[in-house]
């Protein structure tokens, strides 16, 4: 690693103006961040520890939504949230259960690795992602590829989910590094379904549309028998082609669907 | 440098450290604890695990001063107050759950976590479990038998 | 089964170091006042160093020396231990190795330079200042292209075939003309992968040097260090072996990868001897996926022939086999007498001709691991004989059982040099049908199919070759290095034993099971047995542990060592008996005169071995230690069968291990507990290398799955329970304890069952495939269904 200061402040207030020096960065969790310093990816100046602050702790679940505060570890919220199994599960089977007391939702969100499960969850439950600035809807927040629409020194708070009325998330595991090589997070709204797609795309996290006017309008994996998720865009490599991917996420949206 | 002080098998540790200094080289370095392993660089393989405020984590990924004021638990923290292997560790030995030794330290500390959380746990999720655990030894299939026994043992 | 001694599941003693953090691994050792050392590899696969400029590096902070390949130019290369001799007679090319890159370099990986400073990252800061004018060359990285020409890994040699070796070159036209006239050829061409070993523990150096007394001292991460001593101080640093101690540690496991003279051995010793102070390097796992000498990696077409009914009559293979860019310690061996001389398998097939070219390639040098040549042999034949019994109509078991030697036809000598000495692959087969309750697969299959899961058996024989011998043999094949082992036995005054083996344990748990055949031997408790390994300072020489020897080989060494212990100590007890030494008698550590109650204890013998007072100092010299070397008459041949059940997810081509089964004939057994623990390792290794691992280059030679997030190492959710059997015993007849070796049975045995099982899924689920190359990942798997 590069040499770097390491900041513990004490409260959100302190994180956030030390956030604003220049080549500051947050550490939530670090299960990331961690790896990729090690290998000099990254150079920050300071790294501003966030991972133990109260204010970012905690889940609530009330009115049909369940909100967590950022710094909530993976493990925390698998083992806590009751209201949405389908979020409790997808956050139970994140990296392995060191990982899992160590990561966080604020911190998955924020890197939005094209492979990581918490993008599925939040865009297929049209989460709101509040910052220390405002909120924005999860449908805005993912823009490509490790990129989001935070600004420099923004820090994701907390994150509000819907509770649908039905949700599943299937994930096919990559064989080496267990992230998703092709996950689908599926939530029903009433008559509105969501169906988001992790792990596949070039993109990152996307919604499969087609899928969700099919299942809208009937609400089984039959629905999307006819359909065929087109392979360009998808991403290739030594675990996967293409047209692979393309076709798992036809096989994993209809199991999520059958699941839910 | 800085200063950061825990507590680590019970006793009141501090130490300088860098803000880079993980909370593994930590141990390692400057207590030599060198029972912690490394076995790799992109937190997977587990031999690092200790407890953080009873919660097991890699200890190559947290830095030392994130465990500022906590509770750590390495491998030589689980014996018996006499001196004895732990009842978790004794099971290992008693099942062969370890060869060459070196991800046994993360095991050991991985089973004790899961059996805190799990006291009976089934096969599967046993396996399950120990999925940042990598042992190129064993096949594992003797390890799922050292922590069913100490579950039984417990 | 005993309870003690021999035959017992004696705990394992070294268990309580390891399990209570005290196990001490050569990264544990700091010596006083170390600097650390970071080595600046290429990242290029192929290149030519048109300059070094390390000025600003020499001027950062912390920095103690850097050293590039200038500084070795004086220095030997690393040495290869095996000459292979081709089909014309002609030696084998044999490239320099530098220790530091000597103009080019030749892989990713390839050290360049080394940084030697107070920290690493200060070393790595320093590293990263080293400007290398590199010009990037064409990589070479496909096996069949670097033969057919064009870009030379090795300029010098004019070509990159390192070797064309024919086995035997006499059979190949008797074999040609049976393909040509056979009933049936079955043709198989196949893929053994490349892997990467991934012992838990990385590689560490720490080179030490006393100026006082000209003595150098290298701690590392080895499976032998006496050779490690030999080869570095004899080839490449001139270093006497009284003035070299090698000291390998408690080792986190080898798998071959830690048999071999790594450049950082050598690095860290001369430069520990260069700048005074002592140099540890430890590697990062990042840095072992490029520099641990990686494993298999074989091209191979080999071909069956079969009169009608479906007895074997030729074997025909064509192997390309990847040396990498440089020739590692035993890599040259591993694909010639590890590997054909294994090609009969357990099967009497009467002419056999296996064809081998070694090929450079820009790529990590590739060595023995995990079983070495024996793994890529059985994999080839136990595959085709599957295929050919689908192209048959025969039943898998079937045409295996017809084509066994049978127990009655041994000592059995092979078309390929061997001479089994004993086995009963009936009696294997005939143990793996009832464990694996192979009745029972129709019902499984059922209720498979109820989850829309295809249900597939797979079954395969193996052999192996174990404790590689005799040494004059295999001087004559090409070995540059004897295969024998070594043991001094050391009783001390009060009658415990110290054990000194040229064998080493890193994960074998030697120090348990050798002193169960000693107290075996004596009559006294394993308690009293010590052994001590590792440390060339204090063991006498000996040849390491690797291929499964260490217990044939190494235990054979330490009962001859207590053989003679036993009758030295016999004619003590005469002396003090006052009779003939012929009629002692030593029984549960006493030594009686038979025919009478006259007796004497172990202890009270050896106490008058250093206290000869009553002594016949005349006719004996006091004290009681021995030392023997034991070079074997023969290899051994563990043998077994082995089935694996699989479901197959047609949707997604996942497959999950249901069940996997072994029956072993390992001949005696010391510790039924260790000998499980080897052989379900062996197993999960095997299951990893048909569905999870592979070491994959690019073709611009770059390692695409450089990292654990990349290569996909079994974990315990991946692997069911193992039902594993050893009861099936033939002794081998050569050796004093009757042993054969377990360490790579696993590994060698399980590959082909597994992706023998997937085939039978797919093809009773209709899908008509007929090969998929390993791993048979669910990628692969679900591109055969669907075409």
């Amino acid at each position: 690693m590069y040499d770097f200061a390491l900041q513990r402040p004490q409260s959100l207030n302190e994180a956030i103006e030390a956030l604003s020096a220049e080549g500051a960065q947050a550490l939530a969790g670090g299960q990331t961040l961690i790896p990729t310093l090690k290998n000099r990816l990254a150079s920050p100046d300071v790294l501003v520890s966030i991972g133990g602050l109260s204010e970012l702790q905690g889940v609530s679940e009330t009115d049909g939504t369940v909100s967590i505060k950022a710094g909530t570890t993976h493990g925390v919220v698998a083992a806590t949230v009751e209201s949405y199994p389908a979020l409790a599960s997808l956050a139970g089977n994140i990296g392995d259960p060191a990982v899992r007391n160590r990561g966080t939702i604020g911190g998955s969100l924020a890197n939005n690795d094209p492979s990581a499960c918490y993008p599925a969850a939040a865009l297929a439950s049209n989460a709101s992602i509040t910052t220390n600035k405002r909120t924005i809807s999860a449908s805005d927040f993912f823009a490509g590829l490790f990129e989001t629409t935070l600004d420099e020194g923004e820090l994701i708070t907390q994150v509000d989910f819907p509770v649908p009325d039905a949700a599943n998330y299937q994930k096919f595991d990559q064989p080496a590094s267990r992230f998703a090589l092709v996950g689908v997070f599926v939530a029903k709204y009433g008559n509105d379904v969501r169906v988001a797609v992790t792990g596949a795309s070039e993109d990152g996290v996307f919604r499969w549309s087609e899928a969700e006017s099919a299942l809208a309008g009937n609400f089984s994996s039959s629905a999307i028998d006819g359909l065929e998720v087109d392979s360009e865009g998808m991403i290739e490599d030594i675990h996967g082609s293409k047209s692979y991917r393309a076709s798992l996420v036809k096989v994993m949206t209809k199991r999520a669907v059958a699941a839910c | 440098m800085a200063t950061v002080t825990m507590t680590v098998n019970g006793k009141s540790v501090s130490g300088e450290v860098e803000g880079r200094t993980l909370l593994s080289d930590f141990v390692r370095n400057n207590l030599n604890l060198t029972g912690t392993h490394i076995g790799c660089d992109t937190s997977q393989c587990g031999a690092c695990v200790v407890h953080v405020n009873s919660k097991a984590v890699k200890s190559c990924t947290m830095f030392a001063l994130e465990a500022e004021g906590s509770s750590v638990t390495t491998i030589e923290g689980m014996a018996n107050p006499d001196g004895s292997l732990g009842t978790v560790q004794q099971a290992f030995q008693d099942n062969h759950g370890l060869q060459c030794g070196f991800c046994t330290p993360g095991m050991v500390m991985s089973a004790a976590a899961l059996l805190e959380e799990n006291p009976n746990p089934t096969e599967t999720e046993i396996r399950e479990y120990l999925e940042g655990n990598i042992c190129r030894c064993t096949g594992y299939h003797n390890i799922v038998k050292s922590i069913q026994a100490a579950a039984a043992a417990a | 089964m005993s309870d003690k001694g021999i035959g017992a599941s004696s705990k394992r003693r070294e268990d309580v170091r390891f399990l209570s953090g005290n196990g001490k691994y050569t990264d544990d050792i700091n010596v006083r006042g170390q600097k650390y050392v970071y080595f600046l590899r290429s990242d290029v696969a192929h290149g030519k160093i048109n300059g070094i400029d390390t000025n600003k590096a020499a001027s950062m902070p912390g920095v103690v020396g850097i050293f590039t390949g200038a500084d070795f130019a004086e220095v030997g290369g690393l040495p290869c231990g095996w000459q292979v001799t081709d089909r014309f007679g002609e030696a084998m090319k044999e490239p320099a190795h530098p220790v530091l890159a000597q103009g080019k370099v030749r892989h990713v990986g390839d050290p360049i330079a080394a940084v030697v400073a107070d920290s690493l990252e200060q070393a790595r800061d320093a590293a990263e200042a080293i400007n290398v004018d590199m010009e990037e060359l064409p990589a070479v990285i496909d096996m069949k292209s670097a033969v057919a020409g064009g870009t030379l890994v090795h300029d010098e040699l004019e070509t990159n075939l390192c070797y064309d070796w024919g086995f035997v070159e006499e059979n190949k036209e008797a074999v040609d003309e049976a393909i040509k006239n056979a009933h049936h050829v079955t043709s198989l061409e196949l893929v053994n992968n490349r892997l990467i070993p991934n012992a838990m523990e990385p590689r560490v150096a720490i080179g030490d040097y006393d100026a006082s007394n000209d003595e150098s001292t290298l701690y590392t991460t080895s499976q032998n260090p006496h050779v490690i001593r030999l080869l570095m101080g004899a080839f490449v640093l001139q270093i006497p072996e009284h003035k070299l101690r090698v000291v390998a540690p408690d080792v986190g496991g080898g798998f071959g990868s830690k048999i071999f003279h790594y450049a950082e051995e050598a690095f860290c010793t001369l430069a520990a001897r260069k700048l005074k102070v002592p140099v540890k390097w430890t590697a990062s796992r990042s840095e072992a996926f490029i520099s641990d000498a990686h494993g298999r990696d074989h091209v191979t077409k080999i071909e069956l022939a079969l009169d009608e009914n479906g007895m074997f009559q030729a074997i025909r293979t064509d192997t390309y086999a990847n040396m990498g860019a440089y020739l590692s310690t035993f890599s040259t061996s591993v694909p010639t007498w590890l590997h054909g001389t294994l090609m009969a398998g357990n099967y009497k097939t009467p002419l056999i001709y296996v064809n081998v070219k070694a090929v450079f390639t820009n790529t990590v040098p590739v060595d023995a691991y995990r079983g070495a040549g024996r793994p890529e042999a059985t994999f080839q034949l136990e595959r085709v004989i599957d295929k050919a019994a689908r192209e048959l109509g025969m039943d898998p078991i079937e045409i295996r059982r017809k084509n066994f030697i049978q127990k009655d036809e041994f000592p059995y000598a092979t078309p390929v040099a061997l001479e089994y000495d004993t086995g009963d692959y009936v009696a294997t087969m005939d143990k793996l049908q009832e464990i694996a309750d192979l009745d029972g697969f129709e019902a499984r299959a059922s209720e498979s199919r109820k989850k829309g899961l295809l249900r597939g058996l797979g079954i395969n024989c193996y052999i192996e070759a174990c404790g590689i011998a005799p040494s004059n043999l295999v001087g004559m094949l090409g070995a540059r290095a004897g295969l024998y082992e070594s043991a001094t036995v050391r009783v001390n005054a009060t009658g415990s034993i110290t054990v000194m083996t040229g064998c080493h344990s890193h994960g074998q748990g030697h120090e348990t099971t050798f002193p169960q055949v000693i107290a075996d031997m004596i009559g006294i408790s394993e308690d009293q047995v010590h052994i001590q390994h590792g440390d060339t300072s204090n063991t006498p020489m000996g040849m390491g542990t690797y291929g499964s020897r260490s217990i044939a080989v190494g235990g054979a060494a330490m009962v001859r060592a207590t053989e003679k212990i036993i009758a030295k100590a016999k004619k003590i007890a005469a002396h003090l008996m006052e009779a003939s030494a012929e009629d002692i008698e030593l029984k549960d550590g006493s030594f009686s005169v038979v025919g009478t109650d006259k007796s004497v204890g172990w202890g009270d013998v050896c106490l008058t071995a250093y206290v000869p007072h009553n002594y016949p100092l005349d006719q004996l010299e006091p004290g009681l230690e021995e030392t023997a070397f034991y070079d074997p008459a023969n290899f051994t041949f563990p043998a077994g069968a082995y089935a694996c059940e699989v479901e197959v997810d047609p949707e997604t081509g996942k497959v999950d291990i249901c069940s996997f089964a072994a029956t072993d004939d390992f001949g005696n057994v010391i510790n039924p507990m260790v000998v499980d623990g080897q052989v379900h390792g062996g197993i999960a290794q095997g299951v990893g290398q048909a569905l999870r691992e592979h070491a994959v280059y690019n073709e611009d030679g770059q390692l695409v799955s450089g990292t654990y997030m990349d290569y996909s190492m079994p974990r315990a959710d991946d692997l069911p329970n193992f039902v594993v059997d050893h009861s099936c015993q033939t002794p081998c007849t050569h050796n004093p304890l009757g042993v054969k070796g377990c360490g790579e049975a696993g590994a060698i045995g399980s590959p082909p069952a597994v992706v023998n099982a997937v085939l039978d899924a797919l093809n009773k689920g209709g899908y008509n495939v007929s090969h998929i190359d390993m791993p048979l990942s669910p990628s692969r798997v679900w591109s055969a269904i669907n075409g």
